[in-house]
């Protein structure tokens, strides 16, 4: 192993957070070759292509009626992706399932591309439980709200895969904002050390809650990884085609025992950073049309349309997916049955303990003495 | 099926929101997820999506008004009923738990002992009389029969929040026979202080003393609640930017002792230089006003009267000199007066200044200006001349120690060179902060402002 890996992309070398990035379709739905990436999605044809314009609309449309339950008062909160379906998609469709993913509050879509039910998606915004689902089920973690920490389990994760000599891999997705938290550097230093298979996917969406990336990157994030030994490469986070090949590369040297991957993607967070965030305080509106002229599923929708490879049936029959999909959401929300107040102890050990007994047994006798049912409401 | 929507917790423990604007009707059809209303929160201005797909059966709550969380706000005529809504909780059975069985549950489901806060009463059984100091809402007006009525009021509630008080209080009520839970309490958190209840005592003494009709004795907040497009006076919500201005209007005028001083300026070498810059390659498409020449002399005065670029910091007892100027030009838009402000006009030149006022003016005429040009002012202009007018008495901007009125420049008969001449004049009015400026000091500073626009050479003697 050599004492410096460089960045792998030759147009990344540079200091300035505008630096250029790997881009496979344009804004304007016009396609452009890469030297090393485009090899990587040459088996993409229209139908894949369609594919992923079905899932950016499908997941697009899961966080717009999430965030109206959230307004009508069904869940607590709710961390919109809107803008970020490139990114999430692109990633989440390269993986296989016998991967695992680490992710933060966010990946919503990511989520959705697991396998995990809706209802499962909203347990934990709706307060109804602390967990959403069975991780070993999708292969994927339990949603983090700790900044970071995610990062951490996925280079151990890993660093497990390599000890059973298994040729899966890890992605822990993290934000801008997250990078300079302890828990990733730590996580970069001991995924180089032992050069785990993880890939440590940032998705710079430009706001760390109210701060702006360059409070806290003088240089773009992804040039920070070749500090730590780790091969990055900076892509249109915007762009599903070219996450989607980045993400294959990674992957691919993963798989091969060559060790982490730090990929930055490029994109913007064009809603709040939670629901109860008004980023109208901080940021200005020009930014945010700036951004919408970069749309993820606009762009891919104009490459389709002038490949001749969505007429008007397919995106019919999208936006009917999309109506279906969201009256499920809302029903699988609104129908979730409520969890009894004795809930609370049921997933804090594995085995039976004495002392957390003793504990829920009072509990018991106190809501006896307020007549409060035990068990929840099933509405 | 009538429908109601409670106002949700729309951020992390927030316990109200006001409403800033309705975007539907009664009588209205609305889909699911139509935006039905604008709503802020102590944390953000987000748009309410509609829970139900119905016709709107009513409005609750007026626009400007203040709404606790789990307030009904509208309510729907719901026509689909697939919608999944949650249906009323079946009767509670006992049910074995992992400690046996609890008690039986009493119908409502909820603690027989004592209330948990911040549960909302069923059905409302008192509802309280309208609180005065809130803004009326139309919901208050149909049911002037709900307002005091001296008998206790036999309710069915089971259990019910004490209203807030201290002991002597309740002791005072008790005694004068009034209920605490008919009263609106105007002390901290609605607290009822000695105050509220003496008033309720002469209330009834008015009722009881003069034999008047039950309507006429509603109280005169009642009668004044709104009737929407009837009657002699409109009533309009006070809310957004208003609000706002308001806000920052009283805690300005009340908190900085204004003085004001005038100062009436023959400007017509200004104008003159003016049209000499239009004709200039570099002044291009750059609009040159009055404004900008005032804006220039407010920095180059400031610069020998730096009291006047200043802040008073009660917390501290400090007064804070700033080393820069950032200008704020007032500019009335859409959306009312708005103060953003050039950052570091101290460093800029004539034609820069030029065009970052023509930028502010209409970033904020378009609603786009940004909020860190809002904060942060040092000191300000008004343009007051542009409304046609000669001088003010111009309101600082909270935390400034002086603000310019400028007023129109007009052709007048004035002095000139030992005769009389028609020439170009103008008034200039500064307020400052007493607190930190002297009347020498304000008049110095409008004086040295005045020569230059009098004598725009003037600046050469200025160091």
């Amino acid at each position: 192993m050599s004492l410096h890996i460089p960045v792998d992309h030759p147009e990344n070398t540079g200091t300035e957070p505008n630096d250029p990035y790997v881009q496979l379709i344009r804004p304007d739905g016009t396609r452009v070759a890469d030297t090393f990436y485009s090899r990587w999605v040459q088996d993409v044809d229209a139908e894949i292509l369609r594919g992923l314009y079905r899932d950016m609309v499908l997941v697009r449309r899961i966080d717009t009626e999430a965030t109206s339950l959230q307004r009508q008062g069904e869940l607590g909160l709710w961390p919109p992706l809107l803008g970020q379906e490139a990114s999430q998609i692109g990633s989440a469709r390269a993986l296989r399932p016998t991967d695992f993913v680490f992710s933060s509050y966010r990946e919503n879509a990511v989520a959705y591309c697991r396998g995990v039910e809706f209802a499962d998606l909203m347990r934990v915004w709706r307060g109804n439980a602390a967990g959403g689902w069975d991780p070993y089920s999708v292969n994927m973690a339990p949603t983090q709200v700790i900044i970071g920490a995610q990062a951490l389990h996925a280079a151990g994760y890993a660093m497990g895969i390599a000890q059973d000599g298994a040729d899966d891999a890890a992605i822990s997705y993290f934000g801008d904002g997250a990078t300079s938290q302890g828990d990733v550097n730590e996580a970069m230093v001991f995924a180089a050390s032992f050069q785990a298979p993880v890939i440590f996917f940032c998705q710079n969406n430009q706001w760390a809650i109210s701060e702006p990336v360059g409070l806290q990157a003088a240089i773009p994030i992804a040039n920070r990884a070749p500090g730590f030994g780790i091969p990055s490469i900076r892509v249109d986070g915007n762009d599903v085609l070219a996450v989607l090949a980045a993400t294959r590369e990674a992957l691919d040297r993963a798989r091969s025992g060559a060790g982490p991957t730090f990929i930055e993607a490029v994109t913007y967070r064009m809603g709040p950073h939670t629901t109860a965030d008004d980023p109208t305080r901080y940021r200005d509106a020009a930014e945010l049309e700036d951004w919408r002229r970069r749309d993820p599923i606009t762009r891919l929708g104009t490459l389709l349309q002038n490949e001749g490879e969505a007429d008007s049936a397919f995106l019919a029959s999208v936006d009917a997916d999309a109506d279906a999909l969201a009256g499920g959401l809302r029903e699988a929300c609104l129908t979730m049955p409520d969890p009894g107040p004795q809930d609370v102890f049921a997933h804090v050990y594995a085995e039976p303990n004495s002392w957390l007994d003793r504990q829920q047994e009072h509990y018991g006798a106190y809501l006896a003495m307020m007549d409060v049912p035990a068990e929840g409401n099933t509405r | 099926m009538i429908r109601e929507f409670r106002l949700p917790d729309l951020g992390e423990g927030l316990t109200e929101s006001e409403i800033l604007s309705w975007r539907v009707a009664e009588g209205q059809l609305v889909t699911l997820n139509q935006v039905i209303a604008e709503v802020e929160t102590a944390k953000a201005v987000v748009e309410l999506p509609s829970p139900f797909e119905g016709v709107v059966a009513r409005l609750h709550e007026a626009e400007g008004t203040v709404v606790e969380v789990g307030k009904p706000i509208i309510s729907f005529d719901v026509i689909d009923t697939d919608v999944p809504v949650p249906a009323a909780p079946e009767p509670q059975r006992r049910q074995p738990t992992l400690v046996g069985y609890g008690a039986e549950p009493d119908r409502a489901g909820r603690p027989a002992r004592r209330a948990r806060r911040g549960l909302a009463a069923p059905a409302e059984p008192t509802p309280p009389a309208p609180a005065p100091a809130r803004t009326p809402s139309p919901a208050a007006a149909p049911a002037p029969a709900a307002a005091p009525a001296p008998a206790a009021v036999i309710t069915d509630a089971p259990v019910r929040e004490r209203p807030r008080s201290t002991p002597p209080v309740r002791k005072l009520a008790r005694d004068l026979g009034i209920d605490l839970a008919l009263l609106t309490g105007t002390g901290p958190q609605g607290r009822i202080l000695r105050a509220d209840v003496e008033a309720a005592r002469l209330a009834d003494r008015g009722r009881s003393g003069e034999s008047v009709t039950a309507e006429t004795a509603v109280p005169p907040v009642v009668a004044d609640a709104p009737h929407l497009g009837q009657g002699r006076e409109e009533r309009i919500p006070i809310a957004g930017i208003r609000k706002h201005t308001a806000a920052a209007m009283v805690s300005s005028a009340f908190t900085a002792p204004h003085a004001t001083v005038f100062l009436t300026v023959d400007v017509t070498a200004s104008m003159q230089l003016l049209e000499k810059l239009r004709s200039r390659k570099e002044y291009d498409g750059v609009r040159l006003t009055p404004l900008v020449l005032a804006a220039k002399a407010v920095c180059l005065a400031l610069r020998r009267h730096p009291e006047l670029n200043a802040r008073w910091d009660e917390p501290a007892r400090e007064i804070v000199r700033y080393r820069y100027v950032n200008l704020g030009i007032a500019a009335a838009t859409p959306r009312g007066l708005m103060v953003p402000n050039i950052k570091d006009a101290q460093d800029l030149g004539l034609r820069e200044l030029a065009l970052a006022i023509s930028d502010l003016a209409r970033t904020a005429r378009e609603g786009r200006t940004p909020p860190a040009a809002l904060s942060g002012g040092t000191v300000s202009i008004s343009n007051v001349g542009v409304f046609g007018v000669d001088a003010g008495t111009p309101i600082l901007n909270p935390g400034e120690a002086a603000i310019l009125a400028l007023g129109a420049v007009r052709s007048q008969p004035w002095e000139y060179e030992g005769g009389i001449a028609l020439r170009q004049v103008t008034t200039l009015s500064l307020s400052f902060d007493h607190r930190l400026v002297d009347g020498a000091e304000g008049a110095a500073f409008l004086r040295d402002i005045g020569d230059v626009l009098a004598e725009p050479a003037m600046v050469l003697a200025m160091d």
